[in-house]
This record gives structure tokens, C-alpha cells and sequence, in this order.
């Protein structure tokens, strides 16, 4: 039973709770609006319509053009780490050789080197190996960033199966290949969903990777709509920016929603704690 | 480190063991080529690099132009003489402090807010959270024309309540510029905070506080001698994760502010970005000074990690 007086002394919280859910909500919400409603400057300047849109679609090497540079560099990211990963946590978990405590702790000790200290040399090395200005040398460098959490996360995922049930899978002939893919791989599936979400969410609003390493008609959106707003002195077009915003923010927060759960999962793993 | 190491060998494993010991058998041979991968990956593009970047540090060495001979003590001398060098370190110290206090404050109150589960705390989780999958770079650009007083409505706020005389950016004086990116980055990262303090919060045995409440302790004395207490590892890794990152802020002053009001928001990381790429674009010199970050920031992190785990232990 809620008495009245419960009513009246939650209502403070209710108040607080409501206001901060809007201060939260407001940017994007604001952002989204603005994509589409009329504002001097800008390409939609009378009544609401798809004019920033448009302006986005045509802006120097084109929407289209951007937006291929960015899927290509997450679509690369997630299978490299997911790939290297996988293999890697499952030699962690169920392999002796020599070297592998070595190897484990120097994956994570790349959590104590920041961004700005490795993206100098990079500039010069990926031009050393023919990478200069490569969708697949950034996704290289992102994947590398993203393999401490992801190996200790994938580790982890592979000491929680039971060794019984490799067993069956040993008995019934398999190799440690075949126990892998046809067993293992099922088993830490939660695992893996969270590891290539977060390796998605890094590499397709990384902005600093792209910045030092790629330009012209490689610049994945991040980078571009940065350079959009530089680009034009005086009046700056914030209305096909945040067309961009848009473009940019609707994958990434359909998918975060869609795979909360697998995000969350991330915290509560102690894979952080790196 | 929170890394089991497993060396358990596996019971397949025992059966196809040879006797001799020191061997490797076909299995260790599997293990290591399933890690080679990673092997690769570390070694090429972070061992390399990280060496190249002392490297460098010790050469003349210019973006175009690639080397030029050798210049060890020169470029650290450099950089520690730069006339930006001070001042972004210390704008740096005031940014992290700021943005630490704010964020694991907040962060710990919106934990404490949503911590039971009920419809409306899952929603106000999910509001708060949906900003941690903008990246920082959207987030700028959102409040790059939510600042501007050509569309935004926030310097119409501020002159409503009466904090500027005029409808002006916020932007345009350093203290402006500073409250302005931090609010920018607690919009950006509390749901972050909220969420790792959250798992801390929940690990914490319901016993306990029922314990504490049959003793007759109030609200406050539970959250001031069982709560925080017990809550110390989540807080001990939130202000480390928080530390570093906001040390190393970048993308949020690049764009919101470019250093500016007159670098006077220029962070040290910027500074790297500017010496590299805009004005001297000496690469020898920016890799002196990512040095001087990196091992700023491993003193840095171990000197936290000792403080709060030596406190731990008492």
C-alpha cells in the first residue's frame, strides 16, 4: 500500500530523476531537431526538410564516400580484434608454452601507453611498411588499442567453460581446432558479442587515429565533419554538421540499445581493471 | 592486474604428455601458434612503435623531411623550454582535477540514484548511458552548436540568467571555455562513471546493510562507514581510468576550442598534435614530448595505484 505520505516524500526524487533524464537526453534531441529544422546559415533555412542532408551528401568527397571509410575501417576493426582475440584467449586459457605469461602481460601493459605517445611513430612506420594513408593501417592500429581488454576479456570467457565439455568433443575425434570451432566457440559467444561492440563503438567514433593517420578522400566521418567545421571561415554550416552528428550517432546508439546487456557485461567482467 | 593465471594442464593434455618434462609437446606447439596472432600484433605495431618512438625522440627528425642525424639531450631540452610546455601542463593538472571530482562525484550520486532495479531506473540508466556510444568527437560537434550564439541556445540561457551581459559563446573566455568542455565531457562520460561504480555498488552483500540497520544505523552513517568503504576498489579504478583520460584529453579541446582563448586551453596533448603537424612540425620533438608523457603518466599511475592500495591494506 502507498500511503500518501509515500507519495509526497518520493516526489523530490521523481523531480530530480526527471530533470536529470532531460539534461541527458537534451544534446541529442536538440541535435536531431536541428538536422532538420530551419535555421539562418544553413541549407534548410525555411521550413522543415532534408536541405543539411543534402549539402552533407555533396560536401568535397561526398557523404557516401566518408561513410564507406568509416564502415570499412569499424568492419575491419571488430573482425581483427575478434579474430586475434579469440585465438589469443583461447591460447591463454587452455595452452602451456613458453613465453605466455610474457606475451599476456605485455598485451596489457599497451593499457599503459596512451594514443598521443604511439601515433607519433606511427606516422613514420606505417609509411615504412607501404600503410601511409591506409584504411586498413588504422584499422590495425585500433584493433591493437582494443586487444587488452579484448584478449582479458576473451581469457576470461574460455575459463568459464567447463573442460568437460572440450572433453566430449576430444573424444568424439575432434582437433583443438575443431573443439574450437565447433564447441568452444558457441560456449563464449557472449563474450565475443561484447568484445566486437566495443571494439565497433572505438573504431567508428574514433576521431584522433584518423586525424594523425588519414586524409583527403580516406577521412572516415568523424574526421570529416571535424574539417567541415574548420573548413568555412565567419558563418560555419551548423546545420549540415549536425546532419552529420545524426548520420554518425544513429548506428552507434541503435546498437549500443540493442546490445546494453553485452556493454554492460564489459564493466562487470573486471576486464577494465587492466 | 586481476589475471588468473590458468596453468592447470588440460586432462587431454595429461594423457598425451610424453614423460620428459622441458619438451614441448604438439599441443604446447598449438597453443603458441593459436597466440601468434596477438604475438604479431604486439610486437609489430606496439613494441616497434614504441621503440621508433624513443627513437625519435633522441634524432632531428621533421615531417617532411624525415631524419637528421642524431639530437639526444636537444629535443627533451626543447620541449622542457617550450614557452607552451608550462603553461599546458599546468591547464592539463586544472582540466583533470576539475573533470576527476565532477565526474566520479556525479557518477557515485547517479549510481546511488538507479541502483535498485525498477522500470524507471532502467530508463534513467539507458538516458544517462546513450551518451557513452556518441563518440567524443560527436558529442564536440553537438556542443560546438549548442555553444554557438548563431543557433545554440545556450548563450541566450546565460544571458537570461544573467551570467553574460550579451548573447556570446562561452567559448570566447578561458574560463568559459574550460566549464564550458567540462560539462561537455560529464554529459559525455557520467553514465561511464555511473555504471562501474554501479557493479561496485552491487557487489556489496544486501547482509551487510541489513546488518548495519538492525545495529539502528542511520542513512548516512551506512553510506559514510559501509558504503564508501567497501566501495574503495570501484572508486580506486574509477579515478585511475578517469586521471589518465582526462590527462590525456584531446579531441574535446581540439574542437571545441583549438587551445584557444589564446592557448590558454591548450592541453599537453595538443601540444604535441600542434608541434607535429601545425607549426614547428618537428616529429623529433613531438616524440620527446609523447615520451615525457608516457612516462609522466606510468610515474603518475603507479604512484595512484600505491596510494590506494596501500590505504587498502590498512
Amino acid at each position: 500500500m502507498i500511503t500518501v505520505r509515500q507519495v509526497f516524500a518520493r516526489t523530490p526524487y521523481y523531480v530530480v530523476t526527471t530533470g536529470l533524464a532531460i539534461i541527458f537526453m537534451y544534446p541529442l534531441l536538440w541535435s536531431a531537431w536541428n538536422s532538420v529544422a530551419p535555421n539562418p546559415g544553413t541549407a534548410q533555412v525555411q521550413g522543415y526538410g532534408f536541405g543539411n542532408y543534402a549539402t552533407l551528401m555533396h560536401y568535397q568527397h561526398g557523404l557516401p564516400t566518408y561513410l564507406w571509410n568509416s564502415v570499412v575501417i569499424s568492419v575491419l576493426t571488430v573482425v581483427f580484434t575478434m579474430l586475434v582475440s579469440t585465438l589469443g584467449g583461447y591460447a591463454f586459457a587452455r595452452f602451456t608454452f613458453p613465453g605466455k605469461n610474457l606475451l599476456f602481460l605485455l598485451t596489457l601493459s599497451i593499457l599503459m601507453v596512451p594514443y598521443a605517445t604511439l601515433l607519433i611513430p606511427f606516422v613514420v612506420w606505417l609509411k615504412t611498411i607501404g600503410l601511409q594513408n591506409s584504411l586498413v593501417g588504422v584499422a590495425l592500429v585500433l584493433s591493437m588499442f582494443q586487444l587488452p581488454f579484448a584478449t582479458f576479456m576473451m581469457r576470461i570467457s574460455f575459463e568459464a567453460v567447463p573442460r568437460e565439455i572440450e572433453e566430449s568433443a576430444y573424444v568424439d575425434g575432434c582437433t583443438s581446432f575443431g573443439a574450437l570451432r565447433r564447441v568452444l566457440l558457441h560456449a563464449v559467444k557472449p563474450g565475443l558479442i561484447t568484445v566486437g561492440l566495443f571494439a565497433f563503438l572505438a573504431a567508428w567514433n574514433d576521431f584522433m587515429v584518423p586525424l594523425y593517420l588519414l586524409q583527403g578522400d580516406k577521412a572516415p566521418l568523424p574526421l570529416a565533419l571535424v574539417g567541415m567545421r574548420q573548413q568555412v571561415m565567419g558563418v560555419i554550416d551548423y546545420g549540415s554538421t549536425q546532419a552529420g552528428v545524426v548520420v554518425l550517432a544513429v548506428p552507434a546508439v541503435l546498437l549500443f540499445v540493442a546490445l546494453q546487456r553485452h556493454y554492460v557485461a564489459g564493466f562487470m567482467s573486471g576486464a577494465l581493471k587492466g | 592486474m586481476t589475471a588468473s593465471p590458468a596453468t592447470e594442464t588440460p586432462p587431454s593434455d595429461r594423457r598425451r604428455r610424453p614423460g620428459r618434462s622441458g619438451r614441448l609437446t604438439a599441443r604446447d606447439l598449438q597453443g603458441a601458434l593459436y597466440a601468434s596472432p596477438t604475438l604479431v600484433f604486439v610486437l609489430f605495431l606496439f613494441v616497434v612503435p614504441l621503440g621508433l618512438v624513443l627513437y625519435m625522440s633522441t634524432n632531428k627528425w621533421s615531417l617532411l623531411g624525415g631524419k637528421q642525424g642524431s639530437n639526444f639531450p636537444a629535443n627533451f631540452q626543447q620541449a622542457l623550454e617550450h614557452p607552451m610546455f608550462w603553461p599546458a601542463v599546468s591547464f592539463t593538472v586544472k582540466y583533470t582535477v576539475i573533470a576527476t571530482v565532477l565526474l566520479i562525484g556525479l557518477g557515485l550520486c547517479l549510481a546511488l540514484l538507479v541502483q535498485e532495479s525498477s522500470r524507471w531506473k532502467g530508463f534513467l540508466r539507458t538516458t544517462v548511458l546513450v551518451p557513452s556510444a556518441l563518440g567524443l568527437a560527436s558529442a564536440s560537434l553537438i556542443f560546438y552548436a549548442l555553444y554557438s550564439p548563431q543557433v545554440g541556445p545556450v548563450p541566450r540561457w546565460m544571458q537570461a540568467l544573467g551570467v553574460t551581459d550579451a548573447v556570446v559563446s562561452p567559448l570566447g573566455t578561458p574560463d568559459g571555455a574550460l566549464w564550458a568542455t567540462v560539462f561537455l565531457i560529464v554529459w559525455r562520460f557520467a553514465g561511464f562513471y555511473m555504471l562501474l561504480l554501479l557493479v561496485g555498488l552491487q557487489a556489496i552483500s544486501r547482509d551487510v546493510y541489513e546488518a548495519a540497520r538492525i545495529d539502528g544505523a542511520g542513512t548516512l552513517a551506512i553510506f559514510r562507514r559501509i558504503t564508501l568503504p567497501l566501495l574503495r576498489p570501484s572508486l580506486a579504478l574509477s579515478t585511475v581510468m578517469c586521471v589518465t583520460g582526462s590527462l590525456l584529453a584531446f579531441d574535446q579541446f581540439f574542437i571545441l576550442t583549438k587551445g584557444g582563448p589564446d592557448g590558454s586551453t591548450m592541453t599537453i596533448v595538443q601540444l604535441i598534435y600542434n608541434v607535429a603537424f601545425e607549426t614547428k612540425r618537428d616529429l623529433g620533438l613531438a616524440a620527446a614530448l609523447s615520451v615525457i608523457v608516457l612516462v609522466a603518466l606510468v610515474v603518475i599511475n603507479v604512484f595512484q595505484l600505491r596510494v590506494l592500495r596501500g590505504s587498502d591494506e590498512k
